[in-house]
Formats: C-alpha cells, sequence, structure tokens
C-alpha cells in the first residue's frame, strides 16, 4: 500500500491507500461528523452528514467521506456554507425523530439546528444502520434488519434469532445514537422471552 | 426448424416465409396487447376464429394475436389487411357482421370505425387516423403486422437482417462507429452517446462483459417502455446482439419485472425461438460470435431502475442502491464491464444498421436524433403510446397527436418525465422533445407524458408523487426518506388548509438539499415535480395557503373559489 499526500482544509494530509476520506481526516485530527461511519464496518453513505467537498481532477463536487476513497492530490474542503446548511437541515429532520438522542443534540448545537422546524414523528430511529450492519457484519447474527421501505423502514428484529443470540450479545446497544435499538429490542424481548418484560435490564456495559 | 447457419441461409429462410404468403391474402390482426387484452381482445380473437370457422373461410383468412400499435384508449383494435381498415372498441358482438361485411364483402362496417373527436369524420384506413399519420413511427410501426410470439413474422418484414449485416460484413468497431455517428442517445433519461458508452466498455480489460437491456418501468403512467419490447421483442433482442458483438459481451440480460406477465412471456418466447433459429447462442449464423441471452427477473420496486440498485438485484442482493466512484463500463455487473442500456435504445440499433447513421440523423434534431416513444395518458382525447420525433413540440403530441383536451377544457399542464420529472405550463408548450430543450428546464427524458387539465389540482399531484416516491424509495438515506416525510407532511398541511406562509421557502430548503445531499437519483430528482411547480404555478399553492382555496376543487377542506374572492 503506498502513501498518498491530500489537502483537507488547507492542511496537508498524508494517507494510506485504500483509506477514506473520513478516516484520513480523523486520523490527522480533523473532525468530520458522521451518523452511520463506523470503523469495523463497510461505508454506507446513508446519513449524509459527512458530506464533503472534494476537489478531484478539476471537478469539485459533494461526496460522503466515509466512502471516498482517498488519492493523489485530492482537495477536500469539510465545512462550506451549502454543507452548513445540508447538515443543519439533516439534523433538523432527525430531531423530529429523535429529539432527546445526546448525539444529535450535539451535534445540532454546534450547526444551529432548530428543534422545532419540523413537524414531530418520533420514530427514535435515525436510521444509522449501524446495529443491523455490526450485527450482519461483525457479529454474523442477522438478528436485527430493517423491514419495509421509502418512509416506512424502520429497524426490526428477528424474533427467532434474537430469542437465541441476543441475550448474552446485545453488542449493538452501545452503538446506538438514539433510544430506537433498545425500544426495538424490548419489544422483541417481551414476545420471545418466558420471563415478564419489566424484569428485564439493559446489560451494564 | 433447423439452425441457421448463415447470412445466406437466413435470406433464404425469409423468402420461404414469404413464398408462403399471399399479400392479398386476407388477414384479421387483433392487438394483443396488454391494454387492449384487458379490455376484452381476447375474447375477440375467439370470436374470429369461430367465425371463420363457421363461414368456412378457413382457407381465405388469417388471424393475428398482434403487437400493440398504441392507441389504447380505443381498444380493443382490429384491422383488416390488406385493406389496413381499422375498427375500435371492438367486441366479441361484432365479429360476425366484420367477417361477412368486410372480410366477404370488403366492405367497411361503419360504425366500427374511428371518428374523429374533433371533425366528426370517419376514418377507414389505419394510417389515415391522425393520431398515428401525425407520429413518426419507426420503432413501432410494423406492431400490427407481427405476432410477437412468432418469429417468423419478425424475419418476413427483415429481422434480423441487421445482425446478419453485422456479423458478414463489419468488425465491432465499425458497428460502434456507426452507432456513435448516428448519434443515437440512451433512452433513459441522461442521454449518454450510447456508441460512445460501447467504445468504454470494449475498452476495459477483462475476461467477461456483460449487456444489460433496462425493461424496468414502474413510473406512474408509464407504460410504452414495456409495451415496446411486448409488441416486438425480436427487435430488442436483435439490437442487443449486435451491441454485444460491438462491446465483446458473451453474456446478455434482460431485466424486466413481473408485474408484466404478457411482456415476460413474449421476451421468452422470443428468446426460446431465436436460439432455436441459431440467431442468439453459440456461433450465431455460422460467424464464431456466442452469445449467451438471459432473462432476470427483477423484484418490482421502483428504485431498481437506478444502474447500481438494477445491479445488486441482478446479482441477488438487496436492490438499493449504493455509492459509487466506477463506472458500470468498468465495473458493472458481477464487478465487470457492463453495458447498460434502456430498451428503447437496442431497438434503435438494427434500423440504424439496416438503413445507416446518416438516414437516422436526418431524423429529430442536430442533438437528439431519431425518435422515443411516450405512453401519454390523463385527459387528452387519444391516450396510448405515442412515437415523436425528437425536435416535436409538446404542443403538437397533445394536440395534433393526441385531439386536444377531453371535452375541450383548458389544459392546464403536461408533466415530463414521471415523479422525479416536472410539470410544463401551457406558456412552455412550444418546448421541443429533445434532450437540450427538455434539460434547459429541468426536465428528462423519461417515458410517459401526462396531461391535466383545469380541473387538475397541482399541489394534490404534487402530493400523489411524492406519496408514490415515499413508498418506493428504499428509505436508506436520510435526505431521501426524511425530506420525502416533511415535504408530504407540509403538503397535507397545505391542502387541508394549514398551510403557513413560511412552507413554500422550508420546502424549498427540503428540495435543495435533498437535491444535492441524496444517495441516489431517485433522491436527487425526488423534488423535481415539486419545484417545477413552485416555480410555475407558485400561484396555485399561494391561493391554498392564503386563500384556503382549491381552483380545481379537488382539496375538499377548501372552497373553490378562486383566490382573492374571500381572500
Amino acid at each position: 500500500m503506498g502513501e498518498v499526500t491530500l489537502t483537507i482544509d488547507n492542511k496537508e494530509v498524508k494517507a494510506e491507500e485504500g483509506m477514506t476520506v473520513i478516516e484520513a481526516a480523523r486520523n490527522a485530527g480533523i473532525d468530520i461528523p458522521s451518523f452511520c461511519f463506523h470503523e469495523q464496518l463497510k461505508p454506507y453513505t446513508a446519513c449524509r452528514i459527512c458530506m464533503v467537498e472534494i476537489e478531484a481532477k478539476g471537478k469539485t463536487d459533494l461526496h460522503t467521506a466515509c466512502s471516498y476513497p482517498v488519492a493523489e492530490n485530492l482537495v477536500i474542503t469539510t465545512k462550506t456554507d451549502e454543507i452548513i446548511e445540508i447538515r443543519r437541515t439533516l439534523l433538523e429532520m432527525m430531531l423530529s425523530h429523535a429529539p432527546d438522542s445526546r448525539d444529535v443534540r450535539a451535534l445540532a448545537e454546534e450547526y444551529g439546528a432548530e428543534k422545532d422546524r419540523f413537524q414531530k414523528e418520533s420514530s427514535f430511529c435515525i436510521h444509522c444502520g449501524l446495529c443491523v450492519r455490526y450485527c450482519a457484519e461483525v457479529k454474523g447474527n442477522y438478528a436485527v434488519g430493517f423491514v419495509g421501505s421509502g418512509t416506512s423502514r424502520e429497524i426490526s428484529f428477528n424474533p427467532e434469532i434474537a430469542s437465541k443470540e441476543c441475550w448474552d450479545c446485545r453488542e449493538c446497544f452501545e452503538l446506538c445514537p438514539t433510544e430506537a435499538l433498545q425500544t426495538a429490542y424490548l419489544f422483541t424481548e417481551a414476545l420471545t422471552s418466558s420471563s415478564p418484560p419489566f424484569e428485564f435490564e439493559i446489560k451494564e456495559e | 426448424m433447423p439452425r441457421i447457419k448463415s447470412p445466406e441461409e437466413l435470406e433464404k429462410v425469409k423468402q420461404d416465409i414469404l413464398s408462403k404468403r399471399d399479400p392479398n391474402k386476407s388477414c384479421i390482426s387483433v392487438c394483443a396487447g396488454t391494454g387492449c387484452l384487458g379490455l376484452g381482445a381476447g375474447e375477440v380473437i375467439a370470436a374470429f376464429q369461430s367465425e371463420i370457422e363457421k363461414q368456412g373461410l378457413n382457407a381465405e383468412v388469417d388471424t393475428r394475436s398482434a403487437g400493440c400499435p398504441g392507441l389504447c384508449e380505443r381498444g380493443p383494435i382490429v384491422v383488416i389487411y390488406p385493406e389496413e381498415i381499422c375498427y375500435v372498441e371492438v367486441s366479441p358482438e361484432d365479429v360476425e357482421e366484420i367477417v361477412s361485411q368486410t372480410v366477404a364483402g370488403k366492405k367497411a362496417v361503419e360504425r366500427l370505425l374511428y371518428t374523429d373527436p374533433n371533425t366528426g369524420e370517419q376514418i377507414v384506413q389505419v394510417d389515415e387516423i391522425p393520431f398515428f399519420k401525425n407520429q413518426k413511427r419507426l420503432l413501432i410501426e410494423d406492431n400490427m403486422k407481427i405476432d410477437p410470439r412468432n418469429i417468423e413474422d419478425y424475419l418476413a418484414i427483415g429481422g434480423y437482417s441487421a445482425l446478419a449485416k453485422v456479423l458478414n460484413t463489419m468488425s465491432p468497431e465499425e458497428v460502434t462507429e456507426e452507432t456513435i455517428q448516428s448519434g443515437l442517445r440512451g433512452r433513459s433519461g441522461s442521454g449518454f452517446p450510447a456508441g460512445k458508452k460501447w467504445k468504454f466498455c470494449r475498452g476495459s480489460r477483462a475476461d467477461i462483459r456483460y449487456v444489460i437491456c433496462n425493461c424496468h418501468e414502474g413510473d406512474p403512467g408509464a407504460f410504452a417502455d414495456r409495451r415496446v419490447i411486448e409488441a416486438n421483442p425480436h427487435n430488442v433482442l436483435e439490437g442487443m446482439i449486435i451491441g454485444a458483438y460491438a462491446i465483446g459481451a458473451s453474456e446478455a440480460y434482460v431485466f424486466v419485472g413481473d408485474e408484466f406477465p404478457q411482456t415476460v412471456e413474449n421476451i421468452y418466447k422470443a428468446i426460446e425461438q431465436a436460439e432455436e433459429y441459431g440467431l442468439v447462442g453459440e456461433n450465431i449464423l455460422g460467424s464464431g460470435f456466442d452469445l449467451t441471452l438471459k432473462v432476470s427477473i427483477d423484484g418490482g420496486g421502483y428504485v431498481l431502475g437506478e444502474s447500481t440498485a438494477l445491479m445488486a438485484s441482478m446479482e441477488g442482493r438487496v436492490g438499493e442502491p449504493r455509492t459509487k466512484y466506477d463506472h458500470a463500463t468498468d465495473k458493472g455487473f458481477w464487478a465487470k464491464p457492463t453495458v447498460l442500456n434502456n430498451l428503447q435504445t437496442w431497438a434503435n440499433v438494427p434500423l440504424i444498421i439496416n438503413r445507416g447513421a446518416d438516414w437516422y440523423c436526418d431524423i429529430g434534431t442536430e442533438s437528439s436524433t431519431g425518435t422515443r416513444v411516450f405512453s401519454i395518458s390523463g385527459k387528452v382525447k387519444n391516450t396510448g403510446m405515442v412515437e415523436v420525433p425528437m425536435g416535436m413540440t409538446l404542443r403538437e403530441v397533445v394536440f395534433d397527436i393526441c385531439g386536444g383536451i377531453i371535452g375541450d377544457k383548458k389544459f392546464k399542464a403536461i408533466e415530463v418525465g414521471g415523479p422525479m420529472g416536472g410539470f410544463v405550463p401551457e406558456s412552455l408548450l412550444d418546448l421541443q422533445v429533445d434532450y437540450e430543450e427538455l434539460d434547459k428546464v429541468g426536465l428528462a427524458m423519461g417515458p410517459s407524458l401526462i396531461v391535466l387539465d383545469e380541473d387538475t389540482c397541482i399541489v394534490d399531484m404534487v402530493k400523489y408523487f411524492l406519496n408514490f416516491l415515499a413508498k418506493e424509495s428504499c428509505g436508506k438515506c436520510n435526505p431521501c426518506r426524511d425530506g420525502l416525510r416533511h415535504m408530504i407532511n407540509i403538503l397535507n398541511n397545505i391542502v387541508e388548509g394549514k398551510g403557513r406562509k413560511e412552507d413554500l421557502e422550508l420546502l424549498e430548503l427540503i428540495a435543495r438539499v435533498q437535491q444535492k445531499a441524496a444517495l441516489c437519483a431517485l433522491g436527487q430528482g425526488a423534488s423535481e415535480p415539486l419545484l417545477s411547480t413552485l416555480k410555475h404555478f407558485r400561484d396555485e399553492y399561494e391561493a391554498h395557503i392564503e386563500g384556503k382555496s382549491c381552483s380545481g376543487g379537488v382539496c375538499k377542506a377548501l372552497s373553490t373559489a378562486p383566490s382573492g374572492a374571500n381572500a
């Protein structure tokens, strides 16, 4: 693997070929926010919060930093007015689902995102897919997945698998930026466990 | 039928078929397209067969279950050859009269003729009907002369002669060059030059290359693509085989949805017959060129028309779009060089090879050559499938081909390009069907045209398209999923009389973010209908919000008074 040099926010950054822009930036101490990026998982490009401006081969465009492969002479700007508007609006829409999520609120504050711009529709989930992908890609269990499509898309545990695999695992819980995952699990647990759900305690990490 | 082993043999087979057919013999051709079958064409065909038997005319007349000619509004359509007399809205009860009067007596049954809704004139011959006469029919002209399930009908009109010409006399580079010269552009919307795409693919190093024909069609009001291949499947297959030869592909796939059973059956049947005749498979026409042709059935989701979702579906993965930095011509299906073209793109190829790039360039405009087959529906007198030469204005399509608005009401808008297209107002009706012209006003060359009259509510129509996308989006990325959700919430409020002044700016903000940040073309284009109407019909939104009125009388919570009257 060779080394490449790129520019991120006017700073010269070295990175290993095969890395993505978000990894190169974070290694250099430049934070690009993201909800769906995770070092152990394949790029997913769903939350779109990590969009940055990338100039490559004379063309400047917006791309997701979590998937864009580093290359020699890339010029990257991680914050422009355009990017701020995108992040702020996406955060405002996330807040309509998950108004109490600590991670979302922290970023919302940074970007001046208003909590009440959009009509509330508390589903809690922001569809980052970390639980689904971690369970599939790292654990190989496929206990949690997406159901439905479009605006009806939600996460859901597969009760048959969850009743066997999740009790002793629950490693996905700490990945969740909202409370949606625990809620979905509690629901499945109530359906599949012989013990009453109110005795259930979230495992201490 | 033994396999055909050379171009000479193909010509001989054609002559054999023609020698067995008397051009003066009567033939009753009944449209057996999905639309006409739905209107009872199956019963009409059966009635003709038994009536001919009854009158002892078996030796004198043939019947044919033909491909769709396009006048779906007035089906079932029957054309009697060789006189080319056209009957519309034929029912089994009319069959006896047609056989006795027209076939035996050579006289037209007047009450079944097409009556021009504007002049009241009765028209006898199919080609004289303005709906057909005002089109430029290259791809669909022969549909009534072909039974899509009988390869002999296609061979009889010179089918597969372009393939024979290519394999016999042209190098792959020459085929590609001819296609580039013809100016043929992808018919799916973006309009990328087809020949250039083939050239890029051929230039990629690989042990295997693929050709895919995209027959996926899910827009509301769109049925032209499936109808084109359903009516004349061999024409599309021939184009694909020629393309595969040019690219150096050894496998080709027709990607089609199971929700069009008639279309799928016709494609399977056509591939089976082409294989039997040696027109696809090993050593095609003795040339040494091998090609496997298969059907890939999609899962039925609208988003599968998007290329990365399409290929994911073909590979057996979830049909969701993904971010990619490679072109399909380098890394496409199974990460191998792939050419994906719309079926109408493929259908033009045999024509270009047979008649030459120069001839093809004379049709259409300088930058957009050829024709485009659209489905047209909504409030026009004649709906159906129309083939429009590039450069024709939308006004000509609506008024000359389709006969204008039903009940001579006022035209309000024409929706071009489906849920990711836009609404064109009266003031832009002289817009030409041309990639550049459409692009100038933010429209793409989609497969459907929907005409709206004065009784339509624009806000309600936009809400309909957004609701369609809210279901059909995969829901993976936030700008598309959440953006659609909130745009619909806001529009719901507006039609219920709860709209706020700032809503329009909020809609524009969501749309702007969605266009820039969504993962795939579906999300990036999802707000097009909204944006085009906020531009051309903003007063209607304002009337809903400020005047609490809906001039179309569609939104029940609002008054129908024109805005201002109760302000």
